[in-house]
């Protein structure tokens, strides 16, 4: 509303060329919005195209698939596509496998980076700044590089933990440990540098005196932590949470290479091992796809603004 | 802390061993740098009586080539994000639902998005060839030949990128650009391409400095998944890059110290050119 006023105001101030008609002005702009239009226009159509294919494609029979010219429009509706994927194979499985491990690395990463990140922004601890430069040293370590000695460790924890001495236990979520678990799933990625960077960030930019109170109260961290700090930084953790659940969602290379049995594999792990099945039956494989996307999507209507924000928050670091 | 530095560390030592992990801990060896010998060092090559230095191991060559290669898009894909940004700045109605459009193929998940692309890129049936055969052109098999399998992959990772984090960056830059200034130039009877190049593109330097150097950074280690789902890392190699060498040395071949030597030269080239890249690009950018 402001912008307008100001705008409006702006050009009227703003002397008219004298060669110019009247109205030229006017309908310059228009014009200039129209094309604008027009230009978006014809973009959104190039992006959504695929799109449009991979649903059109998910709803055909296979036979149609194969012929030429491809009937965007399928003739017949085959909804049984999506219960075909469903109920074969473990489909339903890799969904609530998915679902389990991107709940847990959520609430993990957000609680460790959180209490990290209050540990880094209030304690005084000799080092800690320190520290906090090798925290962050790790950000530009490729994930490659950790990944390898992370799958020994996995792979040698089920070795050894499932004989005679167990360190944390020999199950966890009712799975024993070491590859092909949910341990191994879960637990490297429940702790982040960048997430423990971002609420950082976050928890510095929180007015110091708004915890005197609570200290004259004699309250310690705990409370400052639980009543002041966590209340205020509510945008700081849902970007943190939305970024961590989108990239758990469609992480592929740790799954895949910490999973070989089929009950364990979760949604994009799935989709590769179903495209080694149906090789070329396209509206199954169309269908999978659309179904592991889905909930993105959906949440993605409901929460765009937190994505818009949160990339800004990534960029302002930068 | 221990899930990132205790592995770094292993990951240091192991770099410097030979081990195939069938063998099981007894069969780590100490290799110096024989692993680094192995992948980026030259030897001298006595062939047909001739002498000549070739590399120990050509495909860490190609695939450093292939990995390069590849991330030419990211300046075509960061001229799209701000061309999509510039666009999206201007007024017009249904503004806020073309943004949305944009940035759904960032949404939603890579695996899958590289799978319709195979159906897309597809010789016979795909969607590709036959918008091209109704305007008489007759597509190559993309995915399928060596010429066409990197550009391929390209195509498919822009569309994915362009309307994504990069755009919205230039968004959020775009928006915070004084409008006295273009008000001032349009005193001075400058014309759009002067008010972009004298204002705009200085005054977005420091977002397109950071979204270069986070993109090189990715690129570098990126192409696994594409390269996974779309090709194998084929035809002929030429769409395998250092990410997807490291994990077929890792868990095709079993070579986990060849694999940490192989992500630990990754990682000094990301760093060098991450380096040059801010000492010589950090000049070029202007703050305000």
């Amino acid at each position: 509303m402001m912008t307008e006023i100001e705008s409006a105001g702006a050009s009227k101030g703003m002397p008219e060329g004298p060669e110019r008609p009247a109205g030229w002005k006017s309908t310059r702009s228009a014009l200039l919005t129209a094309s604008a239009f027009l230009a978006a226009f014809a973009l959104a159509a190039l992006m959504i195209a695929p799109f449009f294919w991979l649903a059109s494609t998910a709803v055909k029979a296979p036979s149609e698939v194969f012929r030429m010219p491809p009937a965007l429009i399928p003739s017949e509706w085959m909804w049984g596509n999506f219960i075909k994927v469903w109920t074969t194979f473990h489909f339903s499985r890799y969904y609530l496998n998915s679902i389990i491990v991107t709940v847990c690395v959520v609430a993990g990463q957000v609680v460790t980076s959180a209490m990290a990140a209050y540990a880094f922004a209030r304690l005084e601890f000799p080092g800690r700044d320190k520290l906090f430069l090798c925290y962050l040293a790790t950000l530009m370590v490729p994930g490659a590089v950790t990944m390898i000695p992370l799958f020994i460790i996995m792979k040698f924890m089920g070795m050894i933990w499932t004989g005679n001495f167990y360190l944390f236990g020999k199950y966890f979520m009712g799975a024993p440990l070491g590859l092909n678990s949910y341990f191994a799933l879960i637990i490297p990625g429940c702790f982040s540098a960048y997430g423990t960077f971002l609420l950082r960030q976050f928890f510095m930019g929180i007015p110091k005196e708004l915890e005197e109170s609570v200290k004259i109260d004699g309250g310690g961290h705990r409370t400052i932590f639980s009543r002041i700090i966590l209340p205020l930084s509510g945008p700081g953790i849902t970007t943190l949470a939305i970024f961590t659940m989108l990239g758990s969602w469609r992480d592929f290379i740790w799954p895949l290479i910490m999973v070989n049995q089929d009950e364990m594999r979760t949604l994009p792990i799935g989709l590769s091992s179903f495209q080694g099945i149906y090789f070329s039956d396209w509206p199954l494989l169309m269908a999978a796809a659309l179904l592991i996307m889905a909930p993105l999507v959906v949440i993605f209507f409901f929460a765009q603004r937190f994505f818009v924000e949160g990339i800004k928050l990534q960029g302002i670091k930068g | 802390m221990c899930f990132s530095f205790f592995p770094i560390a292993a990951s240091l030592l192991l770099a410097f061993c030979r081990w195939d992990i069938i063998s099981g801990l007894k069969g780590i060896e100490w290799a110096g740098i024989g692993n680094f010998k192995s992948l980026i060092g030259f030897s001298y090559v006595v062939s047909l009586g001739k002498t000549t230095l070739a590399p120990n191991d050509p495909l860490f060559w190609k695939y450093l080539y292939n990995t390069v290669c590849l991330m030419s898009a990211i300046p075509v894909g960061m001229a799209g994000s701000l061309l999509l940004a510039v666009l999206l700045n201007k007024q017009f109605p249904l503004r806020n639902l073309f943004r949305t459009i944009y940035f759904l193929p960032t949404m939603c998940v890579p695996v899958a998005l590289f799978l319709l692309w195979r159906w897309i890129f597809n010789n016979q049936y795909g969607l590709l060839n036959w918008v091209l055969s109704l305007a008489g052109l007759h597509g190559p098999d993309w995915l399928g030949t060596v010429a066409w399998a990197k550009p391929s992959i390209m195509l498919a990772g822009l569309w994915m990128g362009i309307g994504g984090g990069g755009m919205m960056l230039y968004l959020a830059g775009l928006q915070g650009i004084p409008r006295e200034l273009y008000e001032a130039a349009d005193i001075d009877g400058a014309h759009a391409w002067q008010r972009f190049w004298h204002i705009t593109w200085p005054l977005l330097s420091p977002t397109t400095f950071f979204i270069f150097i986070t993109s090189v950074i990715g690129g570098f280690q990126g192409g696994f998944e594409a390269a996974y789902m779309m090709t194998g890392g084929g035809p002929a190699g030429s769409t395998t890059t250092m990410a997807y060498y490291i994990y077929q040395n890792a868990f095709t071949w079993f070579q986990m110290g060849l694999a940490a030597t192989l992500s630990w030269i990754l990682f000094i080239i990301v760093m060098v050119v991450t380096l040059l890249s801010w000492r010589f690009g950090g000049r070029r950018v202007f703050y305000f």
